[in-house]
């Protein structure tokens, strides 16, 4: 074993020993002595069959291990072990497999070190579905963001699970499984997207997510995200991302920065809050960065938003007859509230968008936390500590 | 094609065998649903009905499918006609027929036995909301009451469960079978429940996690013992049900574990160590352990009756027929038909309670006792964990099966919890050391006032110490309906 590995454990204090999750797992992994239940870290093969049916959830444990935990040393337990401190490896689990946990972590290196969710945070859940066993959703309806003839073509898309259930947090994401297969006869890996809309459905209610999708110059998936029909079938995997979560603390005070389909986990926030608390909360603020008010998805809808709930800027680099602007100007014009807001334990920050973005946004908030006689990175790093700041760019 | 792993809602009745394409039977059902949903409207308060319960709705069989979590208000509770998917080529596993395949229609011979088996189990569904439908009123949180209200449309289903086979492999006994299990109540005088502990009283929340404990656990082993059976839609139903009697289970064990807690942390907020202080420990607005240990003697005992006769040849003629099996059969090392084997039981002579070599085949209730307690005893130990851990000094036990016993060897003694036979008077004298009395029960009646504020818990129970459905400490489980 060269490298940490997630293992998935029972915590033996709330576990009721009724062995429904033994009865369940298709690969015989969990057994049971007079003591505990147990999970065979050499046969689990992160199928999630036994997560639901866990009627006490003492199930949904892991902890990244070098060497995994024995069956002996599991049956031995009265508590769970505390996770170790393992030297550069991430122990919030974002994804079960490799290659999507791999993919997450080079989105979210943008924050410095190692993300935490917020400590309000809902727990998400994660990995329902994989490569092996991906669930199938319909597409309920595919519309253009941007207009037409414009540069830029943005997609909201609405796929529905049906009675699939399929739960999941603002700010995580699903993989899309492109059909057919590479140069080597494999089938696709899939692609991250960050869901758009908030937990309870699209549609308040309704078992379904959106997706705001560009589609990318010869992009394989997003090129066939964004020819969908409605009621064309996909498959679907995920949900992934353990960190990149809004806190459920009401009074928390969001602060969200993005550029592009980077507003997608801002708009599922904004709807959150618009649905649960409304105007009653610590409020958000957003910069938001387009090249034209035309190519800036949901601008429409955006305006709609009260300013009590969301404070938005929209920020223009190509708009014709003015200079161009990117969020870090408009971080910079506005740098008092931005200062008020650095300096308020309660505040998250969330940035997502382009890669581009890192560099000009890290640099004006080095400049404003200076301003308020605090040091960026230190203070970023308590931050990313706390759970309060967050990157996601692509 | 017929969908058998997810669930139709092509008829009013969610399913997955194909009603829709079953007539005769959805007629039936249809014309059986309005009396249950009379009968559950009438039972439970009204606030209630109108309040929304985030419960849990399995919308497919399928391991994803078990628990999909919404708020609905209960009258609109999908109750429906759930069996696990079909094994194929699944073999019967133990008796005469072992190795035959597996039967999908009744076999004649076995008709009445069968039935017989159907109704009792599916007495005991609606039995026990009966006795329960009064607790939401003084639920000692949202979080209790989401969990009474998700085991109460549970028991609902198994009601169906049950119903469902009478109709449709039953003919017009059958029918008539279905509408008695709607005609019989909990406590009536004319008509009451087949089984003594399901025309108990349950009158308080600790009654309630006990119940859940020890009863729903005699439960869950004939359920598993049904799941064994040669006639496959009865294996099928009971395997699905089982999943949820776990939570039934859940619900009782955290529950007195809470209520455990809960005195142990305020014996210690007040510097009182001696667990027997039961005066002082009671005005601190909790359960005293020694009442626990009492409670927990009445529920352990009634639920051990419902295991019969220790020696019994109606469980031997359903073993050996194939109709129902031994707690984990597949899991058993043996012949599986009991030909030459024995089984030690405990019996009664001379005196004295003395084990006994008897021959297997008809020691099949008692055999299923012994998984009982072995599988009772369990939580009882995790009780002890959490006395110990608070450095009390005090061990709750299970008594004697002798003890307190209306069926069975021990009927005709009188034994106290150590499993010394004692006179009766001696019993009689020392009864109310044992057993909850009149005055034990008004105190815990005294504490029963609702505490309906999201995230808050009545004085006597600790909170939970995860959610359901990870849900956060202040989630509201149910959206009171206030008229």
């Amino acid at each position: 074993m060269n490298k940490p590995l997630k293992q998935h454990l029972i915590d033996p204090e709330i576990c009721i020993r009724c062995y429904t999750c033994e009865m369940t797992c298709p690969v015989q992994a969990i057994e049971h002595d007079d003591n505990n239940v147990v999970v065979d870290a050499s046969k689990c093969n992160f199928c999630m069959d036994c997560i639901p049916v866990c009627p006490t959830g003492s199930i949904d444990e892991w902890r990244v291990v070098e060497e995994p935990y024995s069956l002996d040393d599991q049956y031995s337990w009265t508590e769970l072990p505390e996770q170790a401190d393992i030297a550069s490896a991430d122990t919030s689990i974002e994804a079960m497999d490799d290659a999507m946990a791999a993919l997450l972590a080079e989105a979210h290196a943008g924050a410095g070190g190692k993300a935490k969710p917020p400590a309000t945070a809902s727990k998400p859940t994660v990995n329902m579905y994989n490569l092996g066993k991906p669930a199938e959703a319909t597409v309920q309806g595919n519309y253009r963001l941007t207009d037409e003839g414009g540069e830029a073509d943005v997609r909201h898309i609405i796929l529905d699970f049906g009675s699939l259930p399929f739960p999941v947090l603002e700010g995580q994401s699903i993989g899309i499984i492109p059909p057919g297969t590479d140069a080597e006869g494999k089938p696709h890996l899939p692609r991250l997207y960050s869901v758009s809309s908030p937990r309870d459905g699209e549609r308040p209610g309704f078992n379904n997510v959106s997706l705001t999708v560009k589609r990318e110059d010869k992009g394989l998936c997003s090129n066939y995200v964004c020819d969908l029909g409605k009621g064309d079938r996909v498959r679907v995997t995920g949900p992934f991302g353990a960190t990149f979560l809004m806190p459920g603390d009401p009074d928390a005070r969001l602060l969200m920065i993005c550029t592009g389909t980077g507003s997608a986990p801002m708009r599922a926030f904004t709807m959150r809050r618009q649905r649960t608390v409304g105007g009653k909360s610590g409020g958000m603020t957003m910069f938001f960065g387009a090249r034209t008010p035309e190519s800036l998805p949901y601008f429409g809808p955006l305006k709609k938003v009260p300013d009590a709930l969301l404070k938005k800027h929209l920020v223009y680099s190509r708009q014709p007859g003015q200079p161009k602007e990117y969020v870090q100007d408009r971080m910079v014009a506005e740098q008092e509230a931005v200062a008020e807001l650095l300096g308020d334990p309660n505040t998250y920050i969330y940035i997502c968008g382009l890669r581009g973005m890192e560099e000009g946004v890290e640099k004006t908030l080095t400049n404003i936390a200076e301003s308020i006689g605090q040091q960026w990175t230190a203070l970023r790093d308590t931050m990313r500590d706390e759970g309060r700041y967050h990157v996601e760019t692509y | 094609m017929l969908d058998l792993i997810n669930v139709s809602y092509d008829t009013q009745i969610p399913n997955n065998v194909g009603l829709s394409q079953d007539k005769k039977v959805l007629k039936a059902l249809e014309k059986w649903h309005p009396g249950y949903i009379n009968w559950w409207n009438h039972l439970i308060p009204q606030n209630f009905q109108e309040s929304m319960v985030y419960l849990r709705t399995a919308v497919s069989v399928d391991p994803k499918g078990w628990a999909k979590f919404d708020y609905v208000k209960m009258p609109e509770y999908r109750w429906g006609v759930l069996l696990a998917p079909q094994v194929e080529d699944r073999r019967i596993p133990m008796g005469e027929h072992k190795g035959e395949l597996a039967w999908q229609e009744v076999p004649g011979e076995y008709r009445n036995m069968l039935k017989r088996l159907i109704v009792i189990q599916g007495d005991t569904e609606p039995g026990s909301v009966e006795q329960q439908k009064f607790l939401g009123l003084t639920a000692p949180s949202l979080y209790d009451m989401r969990n009474l209200f998700q085991v109460n449309v549970e028991e609902g289903r198994h009601l169906w469960a049950m119903v469902y086979l009478l109709q449709k492999y039953f003919g017009r006994d059958g029918r008539e079978e279905a509408d008695d299990l709607l005609r019989r109540s909990s406590g009536s005088d004319e008509a009451p429940r087949m089984l003594g502990a399901f025309n108990e009283e349950t009158p308080d929340w600790l009654s309630f996690f006990m119940f859940t404990y020890f009863t729903d656990r005699d439960g869950k082993m004939q359920l598993e013992s049904l799941a064994q059976s040669g006639f496959d839609p009865l294996s099928r139903t009971c395997r699905f049900m089982l999943t949820e009697e776990a939570h039934h289970m859940f619900v009782g064990e955290t529950g007195v574990g809470r209520v455990v807690q809960r005195t142990c942390e305020a014996m210690n907020e007040a510097g009182i160590t001696d667990p027997y202080a039961i005066g002082k420990i009671r005005d601190l607005g909790v359960i005293d352990l020694p009442t626990i240990q009492k409670k927990l003697n009445l529920h352990y005992t009634l639920s051990l009756d419902l295991f019969g006769q220790e020696i019994s040849t109606n469980a031997a003629n359903a073993f050996n027929s194939g109709i129902k099996g031994r707690y984990m059969e597949s899991r058993i090392e043996d012949d599986h038909q009991l030909k030459d084997a024995t089984y030690d039981v405990k019996t009664v002579k001379d005196g004295k309670i003395v084990t006994e070599a008897a021959p297997a085949l008809t020691a099949i209730n008692m055999r299923l006792r012994d998984d009982y307690v072995r599988d009772a005893a369990g939580g009882v130990g995790r009780w002890n964990k959490i006395i110990e851990k608070a450095g009390v000094n005090f061990e709750l036990t299970l008594p004697h099966e002798g003890f307190h016993r209306q069926i069975g060897v021990f009927s005709t003694v009188a034994v106290d919890p150590a499993g010394n036979i004692i006179s009766s008077e001696d019993w009689e004298k020392r009864r109310g050391e044992w057993l909850p009395t009149k005055a034990d029960g008004d105190f815990i009646q005294s504490l029963m006032k609702p505490c309906y504020e999201p995230g808050k818990y009545a004085s006597w129970i600790a909170p939970p110490k995860v959610g359901i459905d990870n849900k956060p400490g202040d989630f509201e489980y149910v959206r009171l309906h206030m008229a």
